[in-house]
């Protein structure tokens, strides 16, 4: 005798009802797209993230400033985050879906494009050098914890927990654990290794690469969390420059 | 009432087809390979179906349910309650019947690559670090669903230009092996098209022996070719040492 499809009970991995292929690459599209037309109206029409011992992350290090130049000051460093993050092996996956429709979803049905050439020429061949956008990026986070801990100590005040403190501080955390879960990291500390123990214990390299990769698992997660806490940090300074909202003191 | 299910498969071969309908009745628990079981038993004995352990473990029944492509002895079809259940063979690979395809290429592509290479002859120590690390490429399977979700193959007609994601594991496996000593980098860059790959994850998604093929096998083997042909500091090095 026939009986329900359903068996009465929940199965842990039952199955989602899974939403239309296009959902997730046009939200990406969407996210992805908002920030960098922020991004761009942040770096293009202003030229100063400074208030008080406040710097948002776009501004830091001030390059312009150490050779005297007043003109789009953000540009001579947003470039490096920008870059790290263009080459991510994360991002690609989302900017390539979202941007190229290069697969928008996994065996969507849509018409291909004609011209298909993976990372094999450039420009995208520029995705091969990740690795030394991971060191201009390591020194551009170096900065941001200098701010970070700057943003604790107020002028006239000394040390202070306000709200932009700790908006500055969560920043430079979720960065730190974006910036050290990175693939090429993990290849650079031990991956490009064929042998962990070949010495007959495991080897200091074995344990870095054990502990990146842990992180790396969830590299997505930091790159995501990091974008909006950039975005959150910098949009707070720019509100307290233009006088909107009030920096509140916590203790 | 009882409770059926309908079941739209694709019928045909090389020369084209198209679904055809079938109710089902549905018993708890059961796999779309068994709805389509029922089918051959009771309504049309020559729908062509590839299977063997119905177990998820020989890699046989790898089709495509509502567009995802999947092992049919593993996909469960309470989790398709009320709607049609479309069954189609991997669309990256030619078809010869019904849901039975040529997969044939894979194997031409497998004996390109060159096996593992040990450096001292077997039996070998090895530990658990070095084994853990190549234990995961091992779980394949050989569903070739990775294959048939990579858009390069699938959409962009790409079996000239790269082996897809199933041989990057496999070489994968060697080249990451800690006794190994072959050098499979130059066929990555050339041959094997790595770099055709621009790391979407859906193979990853699909995997059904849930290896993580970007992030532990295609990315590492990316990074391995960027130290030998796009690291400009380490070609320098490598130069200056004559190598």
């Amino acid at each position: 005798m026939a009986q329900p499809v359903s068996s009465g009970t929940t199965r842990p991995a039952a199955r989602r009802k899974k939403m239309p292929y296009w959902v997730e690459p046009l939200t990406t599209l969407v996210v992805l797209g908002t920030w960098l037309l922020y991004s761009l109206w942040e770096v293009l029409f202003h030229n100063t993230g400074t208030y008080h011992n406040y710097i948002s992350p776009y501004f830091s290090p001030g390059i312009a400033g150490w050779f005297g130049w007043h003109i789009l000051t953000a540009l001579y460093v947003a470039w490096v985050p920008f870059l790290f993050r263009f080459t991510c092996y994360y991002y690609r996956k989302e900017y390539y879906r979202g941007f190229f429709w290069d697969p928008p979803g996994c065996a969507a049905a849509d018409a291909p494009r004609k011209r298909y050439s993976g990372e094999t020429k450039w420009p995208l061949k520029i995705n091969n050098l990740h690795r030394y956008a991971w060191f201009l990026a390591l020194i551009v986070l170096l900065f941001l914890w200098k701010d970070a801990v700057e943003a604790f100590i107020f002028p006239h005040h000394g040390f202070e927990v306000r709200v932009g403190s700790l908006i500055l501080l969560v920043n430079v955390v979720l960065l730190t654990f974006y910036t050290f879960s990175c693939h090429a990291f993990r290849h650079m500390v031990g991956g490009r290794r064929d042998c962990f123990s070949c010495g007959g214990k495991p080897s200091q390299s074995y344990r870095f690469w054990s502990r990146v990769s842990r992180w790396n698992a969830f590299h997505g997660a930091w790159a995501w969390a990091s974008l909006f806490s950039v975005w959150a940090a910098d949009l707070y300074v720019r509100l307290l420059l233009m006088g909107v909202i009030h920096d509140a003191r916590l203790f | 009432m009882s409770e059926g299910i309908t079941l739209s498969v694709w019928r045909g071969d090389k020369d084209g087809g198209e679904e055809v309908g079938y109710q089902v009745p549905a018993v708890p628990g059961m796999v779309v390979l068994d709805a389509l079981h029922w089918v051959q038993q009771n309504a049309q004995p020559d729908l062509a179906v590839r299977w063997n352990c119905k177990a998820a473990h020989c890699g046989s029944c790898g089709a495509e349910v509502n567009g995802e492509p999947k092992l049919l002895c593993k996909t469960r079809l309470d989790d398709y309650a009320g709607e049609t259940v479309r069954v189609r063979p991997m669309a990256t690979f030619p078809v010869i019947k019904d849901l039975v395809t040529d997969v044939s290429w894979n194997y031409q592509v497998a004996e390109q690559i060159p096996p593992l290479d040990p450096a001292v002859p077997a039996p070998f120590t090895m530990y658990q670090e070095d084994a853990s690390r190549v234990q995961e490429f091992h779980r394949c399977i050989e569903c070739f669903l990775c294959q048939d979700t990579c858009h390069v193959l699938r959409n962009h007609d790409g079996t000239d230009k790269y082996f897809g994601p199933r041989f990057m594991v496999k070489i994968a496996e060697y080249e990451m092996h800690a006794v190994d000593q072959g050098d499979r980098v130059p066929l990555l860059a050339q041959a094997a098209g790595l770099n055709m790959c621009n790391v979407t994850k859906c193979c990853t998604e699909v995997c059904p022996q849930h290896i993580r093929i970007t992030d532990n096998a295609i990315i590492p083997l990316k990074e391995r070719v960027v130290d030998r042909y796009y690291d400009p500091i380490r070609t320098l090095f490598r130069r200056l040492a004559g190598r």
